[in-house]
């Protein structure tokens, strides 16, 4: 074999790990990924583990997929590698970062459906990527350079603080909402984060928002959208919305998507607002189809989409997953179906678990759309003794994850400003489950006011 | 945005565009303090010298010249901001969930990508986003053009006839084959023995599973490497899998430098790293030459003289990156020279990344030896140094499946690399069909052992037709090209001499081949041409197609 004995004195330490790989913003160290190791360790089954932590921690959407499943069963061949010897020789040999057009296609029209077609989407504009995670990732790339700042409406989804910051070297400054107004944006608010960032010397590149809002399950409203693409506008920035819950959307008001402010200010004339806007959509949620992996960034700027599409080569979504979804959402009678009975469901759901927190006196935002309610524990953090602070906060999830055994997600890993909101799943479990959650909050709610 | 200093005045070179640390602060000052001063110093005394003739516009000129190229001096021998030392994980995160700006420790990043779009009203893209200067890489304009005009056997017989891209349709058949056969169950199916887990199936298929890819897939993966290469035993809890080998070359870049860090590139090296490992991580490509007079080997002691080159620049280098087989020449790295490397990284404590995306795509007399297999031939050596990258695109044609894989000797790079994964990842349903066709050991025996036949075959049939027209091919062992020397056909022996037989084989043969240029070879007028994509019947027009240029030439002589 030839092997060699070293000196030891050569070669002393080992080699270096970069900052990326050892920085902490996988931010699996947060409460909000806690409670998921917490679950991990000891999650409930109705009939193994009955007393075992039920994860309401994870956005999910269950509570539609026999539909899904039903296509695929009846389709079998959409599941495979779709078709003939000359379509799997493009299917397997494919590699071509614009992406099927028929799927492009498939996925503008179910687009245009969510949004009852208030919008159009061309499918020319969509570069496909793995997952939402890495279409917002993408957007930040493009958009920012390292140091910059994207404002952020509080309370936001925990990942973005990784998914946004972690290889992009890009900072979030947070754009604070409270409960005064229902968390709404305001531009004082936009303009204050603004402030901030040009402060601490970050040049300010855009303005994130997700609508419908996770964690707050509500759709922005028109007003306060026009509000900021009129900020953005002014400002010379770009607007990123995550609408990937925009098929989650069960309640009035209907969703106001950007696209069609954008649309009605492009026939009123109005040509400063197209290229600053790009939309982030994904089937993960809507279609409850995380594990295929399929994400796009929407863009109105023909640079941006030219350089994603180039970018995209390092997620690219696999031909085959392509072919099997753009057989399922081109089939006009099952996209209908699915995105009612979708909605439907996820009404019902939201009903019942609103239903069953308001029994136990809890309360909750007043939502309309997503997989979550965005509950009010404000007054189980204390008897007004100064408790309203984020550590007690985290006292009372921990109290939540440990006694209750139940994993929901903290406001403060949200970046809400007000201490004392959850927000709770609802759509990733059986009903059942759900309402064994339900009873268990209702007993801890009753202790607290036995001893209150 | 906050620029350095003194600004990059007359040239593009990087922009510091993160908020300085403290440190890096300092830094800056450093270099700014010398400049100010060594100017004013110059410029005083030389107006004294150079009043007598030519007056004042000399006198200006002067010193202006020297202000401007000690500024230059400066910022290339810039020491390396002192970044701080990696904080403990837990550090990093003690800012309380609810406060005011989430600011990752600090990431330096020296851009020295082109010009912010132009565009008056519209908020300028990132540097990095601003559009990839592909226009200036041959390997990408000839990509392009053979996309508009493709050549087609029946449909378009005088398209362009496509060597630049490493797809191989040789044994495409055996796959479509496996697919007819087993796939429509495959996909749907957990894959599983155990009836719970056939049960679960499409809900298995469609729930959130871990983002560096199903255990199974793994176990399927290590089994399959081991087969090609050599009964090298490769453990599933090193692997990370992402959608495809791109990503996972930049997500391990990410991982073992930092920006402005570099990797030393035995060249001539595959043209995508250029893009795929420099554009988002901002790591250097530092290549070094390799000679056919010593058969392209990779030499150390050009590793030890470009190391040293880099650190006077005040270089960090990272890691020595090879591909085994090689991308362009398709030669065999020789153990003995895997030996050197391992000692090489060693002494310089730095990594060694080896892409091995066409182990399983060998056909040459020669012994391929994987990085994997002599890993533990040293003794004392730290495994942890050692990286490779491998993927499902070459050796199973299948490179729309999308399927990448880190196998890392290192646990801290594993860990780091499998969140990351997450930007990355694989469709389940995907993962479970490999699982599928990868556990057929049949059926996997049978197209290693056909493929590798039909490669051999075809690479001779080119080989052969290009001694037709007189162009001599290096001896390949493995992979998809032909590393051809077309020297004696330029006219002048230079780059430009290279990039004008390019042109003339795009436009006239309409053949498109990768010059070495692109490929960063010293020597002019080697192409790298794939030979996988062609059938047989269409090698005789390959020949009457590449004669256009190569007897015009002899003509012109």
């Amino acid at each position: 074999m030839g092997g060699k004995l070293l000196p030891a004195a050569l070669g002393a330490g080992s080699p270096h790990l970069s900052q990326v790989a050892t920085s902490a913003a996988h931010g699996e160290d947060s409460p909000y990924f806690a409670g998921w190791k917490a679950y991990d360790e000891n999650p409930y089954d109705a009939v193994t583990n009955p007393d075992g932590v039920i994860q309401m921690g994870l956005a999910e959407n269950q509570v539609s997929f026999e539909l899904i499943e039903g296509y695929l069963r009846e389709h079998p061949e959409a599941a495979g590698w779709g078709g003939g010897a000359g379509s799997f020789r493009d299917n397997a040999l494919f590699l071509d970062c614009h992406g099927l057009k028929s799927f492009r296609k498939a996925m503008a029209s179910f687009m245009e459906k969510i949004r009852d077609g208030k919008a159009r989407f061309d499918p020319d504009r969509i570069v496909l990527t793995a997952g939402a995670t890495a279409a917002n990732e993408l957007l930040t790339f493009i958009l920012a350079n390292p140091g910059d700042a994207l404002l952020i409406p509080t309370p936001y989804y925990p990942g973005f603080d990784r998914d946004l910051t972690w290889r992009t070297g890009v900072n979030i400054v947070p754009v604070h909402c409270d409960s005064a107004n229902g968390f709404e944006v305001t531009v004082a608010a936009l303009q204050e984060a603004y402030d901030e960032a040009a402060a601490a010397g970050m040049r300010v590149c855009g303005v994130l928002i997700t609508n419908p809002s996770n964690p707050l399950g509500t759709t922005v409203k028109r007003t306060v959208l026009e509000d900021i693409l009129d900020f953005v506008v002014c400002k010379n920035i770009h607007l990123i919305s995550d609408e990937i819950y925009s098929g989650s959307v069960f309640a009035a008001p209907d969703l106001v998507s950007v696209a069609e402010l954008v649309e009605s200010r492009a026939r009123h004339g109005g040509d400063d607002v197209a290229n600053r806007v790009h939309i982030v959509y994904s089937l993960s949620k809507d279609l409850g189809l995380p594990g295929f992996r399929v994400g796009l960034v929407y863009s109105y700027n023909d640079a941006v989409v030219t350089t994603a599409r180039r970018m995209s080569s390092f997620t690219l979504v696999s031909s085959q997953t392509q072919k099997t979804l753009a057989a399922m959402l081109s089939d006009e009678a099952f996209a209908d179906a699915y995105i009612r009975t979708n909605r439907e469901h996820l009404r019902a759901r939201h009903d019942h678990i609103v239903a069953g927190l308001a029994r136990a006196g809890v309360s909750c935002l007043r939502g309309n759309a997503g997989l979550f309610v965005w509950m009010d524990m404000r007054r189980l953090l204390g008897d007004g003794d100064g408790d309203a602070t984020v550590a007690g906060e985290l006292r009372l999830w921990d109290k939540m994850l440990h006694d209750v055994k139940l994993n929901i997600s903290p406001g403060s890993s949200c970046h809400c400003s007000e201490p004392g909101w959850f927000r709770v799943c609802f759509a990733n479990m059986s009903s059942a489950t759900l309402d064994l959650a339900l009873a268990r909050i209702s007993r801890f709610t009753d202790g607290w006011n036995c001893c209150s | 945005m906050r620029r350095s200093g003194a600004g990059g005045s007359g040239s593009g070179t990087a922009r510091r565009n993160r908020k300085s640390s403290s440190s890096s602060g300092s830094a800056r000052d450093r270099g700014a303090r010398p400049r100010a001063d060594g100017g004013m110093r110059v410029v005083v005394p030389l107006q004294g010298v150079v009043q007598g003739r030519g007056g004042l516009v000399i006198g200006s000129l002067i010193p202006c010249a020297l202000f401007y190229f000690f500024q230059l001096y400066i910022k290339r021998n810039r020491a390396p901001r002192p970044l701080p030392p990696p904080p403990p994980a837990a550090a990093a995160s003690e800012s309380p969930p609810g406060s005011a700006s989430t600011v990752v420790s600090p990431i330096h990043r020296s851009l020295s990508r082109g010009l912010l779009s132009p565009r008056a009203a519209l908020p300028a893209p990132s540097a990095r986003g601003a559009a990839v200067r592909d226009d200036d890489s041959l390997y990408y304009a000839g990509l392009r053009r053979c996309a508009e005009d493709p050549y087609h056997p029946a449909s378009n017989p005088a398209g362009i006839i496509q060597l630049g891209l490493a797809e191989n349709c040789l044994s495409l058949d055996l796959v479509v084959r496996w697919m007819e056969e087993h796939a429509a169950g495959a996909a749907l199916m957990a894959g599983g023995e155990d009836e719970e887990e056939r049960e679960l199936s499409v809900r298995g298929l469609a729930t959130y599973q871990p983002y560096d890819g199903i255990l199974a897939l793994k176990m399927a993966l290590a089994g399959f490497m081991r087969q090609i290469m050599k009964e090298v035993s490769f453990d599933p809890s090193q692997m990370v899998i992402t959608s495809g080998a791109t990503p996972a070359m930049e997500i391990l870049s990410f991982c073992l430098a930092d920006p402005g860090n570099a990797f030393l590139v035995p060249s001539p090296y595959y043209p995508g790293w250029d893009r795929d490992i420099k554009w988002r991580t901002g790591i250097e490509l530092i290549p070094v030459p390799c000679r056919s007079t010593d058969n392209f080997n990779i030499s150390i002691t050009a590793l030890e003289i470009a190391y040293n080159q880099a650190k006077k620049r005040g270089i960090r280098v990272r890691g020595v990156l090879i591909s085994n087989p090689n991308n362009p020449t398709g030669r065999f790295v020789p153990k003995q020279t895997l030996h050197d490397l391992l000692e090489f990284v060693t002494e310089k404590n730095i990594h060694l990344i080896s892409d091995e995306v066409f182990a399983g795509s060998t056909y040459g007399s020669g012994k391929f030896a994987s990085v994997a297999e002599v890993v533990d031939d040293l003794e004392d050596f730290d495994r942890g140094r050692v990286h490779i990258i491998y993927g499902l695109s070459k050796d199973l044609s299948l490179a729309g499946f999308r399927v990448g894989v880190i196998y890392s000797y290192n646990e801290s790079i594993v860990t780091a690399a499998a969140k990351i994964a997450r930007f990355s990842s694989v469709s389940t349903p995907t993962q479970r069909l490999l699982v599928a066709m990868l556990s057929d050991q049949k059926f996997i025996s049978d197209y290693l052992k056909i493929n590798s036949e039909r490669l051999r075959k075809m690479y001779r049939l080119f080989v052969d037709a290009l001694d037709q027209v007189g162009i001599e091919c290096f001896k390949s062992s493995g992979g998809f090209y032909c590393w051809a020397d077309m020297s004696k056909f330029i006219g002048s022996y230079s780059e430009k001499g290279e990039r004008k037989l390019w042109d003339r084989l795009l436009e006239e043969a309409k053949v498109n081949v990768t010059p070495g240029s692109s490929c960063h070879c010293i020597e002019p007028g080697w192409f790298r041409c794939c030979f996988t994509t062609l059938r047989e019947q269409d090698i005789p027009i390959l020949v009457e197609r590449l004669k256009k240029v190569t007897d015009s030439h002899k003509l012109n002589r």
